[in-house]
């Protein structure tokens, strides 16, 4: 444990902004790729089914 | 290597490893992370900002090794005109550039504090940057034709320029004066040498690892998303075939 007091560990040795802020973008940057693949993924499967359905639909 | 290029083949191996690659994923990260910010020690130069290290040497890490793979992949493409290696190349090259732009920030978040400034033009952050456009222009490009067969092939000759771009990056602490730290590991003939302490290594690599898997996991979502993107166009192709079949011109 590298800190005395939790207001020790958000302090970060008087480096809090640098340090809390690239986490931050980091947990951003790779949550917001991880929501928008899965976003497409799910939109992509919906419009392949939609278009099986409608082939078996037509004569 | 051949025989990964039939689609489904390769999901039905890449589907089978995906739990265990993300799982992996989630528990380096929550190995990583405590320990990263708590209970590894401070620097005895830098202080606390060597935490923002683990970020940034694991995300300057990914973006070599996912345009080493997009580069790679280009030339498998340009030679033998596997369809997969060219999906694998699309579906890397957001996160590379993601993680090329990660590596960016965080290196003028833990450079200002500690070198004085948020920017240096020197040989390491411009040819950083220089990746960055490089992978910009990769997405663009793969992007920029009608004809997907052409941005495709014209996408690729720009992965396999750029990769020169690689090894100019690695080697520009040596070959250039820079504010940059030379690199914190040197293999040599004893193994694995390191200027970094050893309870800073295992954060780095606990990173590395999380970051590395997370890629790889992320990965295999994005080829299936591609491949069914592939599926949905052939679908409406062949649609519109049907119907220009079924009502001939007047």
């Amino acid at each position: 444990m590298a800190f005395d007091s939790f207001a020790a560990f958000i302090d970060m040795g008087g480096y809090a902004a640098w340090v809390w802020t690239s986490y931050g973008l980091a947990a951003l940057a790779l949550g917001g790729i991880l929501i928008l693949t899965r976003r497409t993924l799910k939109a992509r499967e919906r419009e392949f089914e939609t278009l099986k359905a409608n082939r078996r639909g037509t004569p | 290597m051949h025989k990964f290029a039939n689609p489904t083949q390769f999901m039905r191996i890449a589907n089978a490893i995906y739990p265990w690659i993300a799982g992996l994923c989630l528990i380096l990260f929550a190995a990583a992370i405590p320990i990263a910010l708590v209970f590894s020690p401070p620097d005895y130069q830098q202080g606390e900002t060597v935490r923002i290290m683990y970020i940034h040497v694991s995300s300057a890490w990914l973006m070599m090794m996912i345009y080493g793979i997009i580069a790679a992949n280009s030339a498998m493409f340009l030679i033998w005109r596997h369809p997969m290696a060219n999906l694998a190349a699309r579906a890397s090259a957001p996160m590379g550039a993601t993680f090329c732009a990660l590596a960016l920030v965080t290196g003028m978040l833990w450079g200002q504090p500690m070198w004085g400034t948020f920017w240096v033009w020197d040989a390491r952050l411009t040819s950083t940057l220089i990746l960055f456009f490089l992978y910009i222009g990769y997405i663009a490009l793969s992007d920029a034709f009608e004809d997907s067969e052409r941005g495709d092939k014209a996408a690729a000759i720009l992965a396999l320029v750029g990769s020169i771009n690689v090894p100019i990056i690695h080697y520009s602490v040596e070959w250039w004066n820079t504010l940059h730290q030379p690199s914190i590991m040197k293999a040599s003939s004893e193994g694995i040498d390191s200027s970094v302490h050893p309870s800073l290594l295992l954060p780095l690599f606990l990173m590395m690892g999380a970051f590395t898997m997370f890629y790889f996991a992320l990965l295999v979502l994005r080829l299936r998303s591609e491949l069914l993107a592939a599926k949905i166009r052939n679908a409406r192709l062949s649609q519109i075939a049907g119907h220009a079949a079924a009502q001939p011109a007047e």
